[in-house]
């Protein structure tokens, strides 16, 4: 793949990352999508769930949390209120999320963003048992 | 005419003066540097957000059916006032100036009979104007440590007032960062929201074909509370600037004035002692002119 797509993590804060990849999964509220590069343009919101970059052989797991991504012709841009490199989130972090994201899960109406939550929590578990 | 010794004492005062004030000013302009850039790291999200926004935002122009928190409750009755100050003075004219804003806006909107309410974020506006609008006090936030956690608190409770229908309209007060020597009193309205129009924008001819995902309506219901909690974020951001430039400047006139104040001070010393050992001299000549 010679071509590589452009992609920023933003947080209020900050900047995060801005850098070319090869693709990226990203949490949307209807359920995880990959981008490449020459996605068609779109834009959806994030749920919680984990944002995955992938670089070569390198994958880099992010925890996010509200915001949005977007796919323009310049490339990827994920605007998150929150964002954790997922070795540094910590039990009491995961904890609380869990608990939000079960609140979350009973109030949901639609059929897809209630899987899409679901395999949130999943995920999260997952990665409270490996800590 | 003060004594000699007097004098010596208000040298000696003004100098430490002149040290805390230029030690002051240094430290200002470290954390202005640090300010100054926490501001530039938040204006990527701020200026996407609003551009998604003001994209979004403008499919419904002409529309009644846009969300309350964009185009308002239709009401002007209430309002909401948020007052952005710092947390400490002594930094010149700067609080002073978006109080003497908001004031301005305050009184306008009472005199007009609408009910005005008042949301300080930061010490320094609540002390400069509780006694004025005691009235009219909802809540304060004191910011010792500037985080999104501020701009996301106050944003829940500006939405959960909105949502209990508490007020209509919106208004933020802050300092928009210039430069270092200029710090302009702004307002913005947030509720209803206010976007930079972007249709205008080369960008703007690609947006009809994005895809949304939920619905154009679903991501706007939701990115407007957190575009909200950006522009008081944003908000907080310049202001955290402007204090630091503004106290700066301020620090930086102190120093030189207590300079000043040590020449003229010094000058006035000097010619008193030589007038006293002119004294002294004719005194002992006149004595030994005497015994001659």
């Amino acid at each position: 793949m010679a071509e590589k797509l452009n992609f920023e993590l933003v947080s209020p804060a900050k900047l995060l990352i801005s850098e070319s990849v090869d693709s990226v999964v990203v949490p949307g509220t209807e359920g995880d999508f990959g981008v490449f590069i020459n996605h068609a343009p779109m834009m959806s919101t994030l749920r919680v769930g984990f944002l995955e970059v992938v670089n070569g052989s390198n994958t880099e797991r992010f925890f996010v949390k509200g915001g949005f991504a977007e796919v323009g012709d310049k490339g990827l841009s994920v605007l998150a209120e929150q964002s954790v490199k997922v070795e540094d989130l910590t039990k009491d972090l995961l904890d609380a999320e869990i608990k939000n994201v079960e609140a979350a899960l009973e109030n949901a109406a639609e059929d897809t963003a209630k899987a899409a939550l679901a395999y949130s929590l999943n995920q999260l578990n997952e990665i409270l048992e490996t800590l | 005419m003060a004594s000699l010794k007097d004098l010596k004492n208000r040298i000696a005062g003004v100098t430490s003066t002149q040290k805390i004030t230029s030690a002051m000013q240094m430290v200002a302009s470290a954390k202005l540097r640090k300010a100054r850039e926490a501001a530039e790291a938040a204006r990527p999200y701020a200026e996407r957000m609003g551009a998604v926004l003001g994209s979004l935002a403008a499919a419904y122009k002409d529309d009644t059916g846009a969300p309350q928190l964009l185009s308002g409750n239709g009401k002007d009755q209430a309002h909401l006032l948020i007052v952005c100050t710092a947390e400490r003075g002594l930094c010149g004219g700067f609080n002073n100036n978006i109080a003497k804003l908001a004031r301005k806006h305050a009184n306008e909107l009472m005199a007009d009979g609408k009910d005005v309410k008042i949301f300080y974020i930061g010490k320094k506006g609540f002390e400069v104007m509780k006694r004025q609008y005691e009235a009219n006090y909802l809540d304060k936030i004191l910011v010792d440590k500037l985080t999104y956690d501020i701009a996301d608190q106050a944003g829940n409770r500006i939405l959960d007032m909105f949502a209990a229908g508490d007020f209509d309209v919106c208004s933020l007060f802050y300092s928009k960062f210039e430069s270092v020597l200029t710090q302009t009193p702004t307002r913005i309205s947030l509720i209803p929201a206010e976007f930079e129009d972007t249709s205008s924008d080369d960008d703007g001819g690609n947006t009809a074909s994005y895809e949304y995902e939920p619905s154009q309506e679903a991501i706007l219901e939701s990115l407007l509370p957190t575009n909200l909690k950006v522009q008081i974020f944003t908000a907080l951001l310049e202001n955290g600037a402007g204090e630091m430039g503004s106290k700066m400047t301020a620090m930086d006139n102190a120093t030189r004035n207590a300079g000043e104040m040590i020449d003229k001070l010094r000058l006035t010393y000097n010619r008193q002692r030589q007038a006293q050992i002119t004294k002294e001299l004719i005194e002992i000549i006149s004595g030994a002119e005497a015994l001659n």
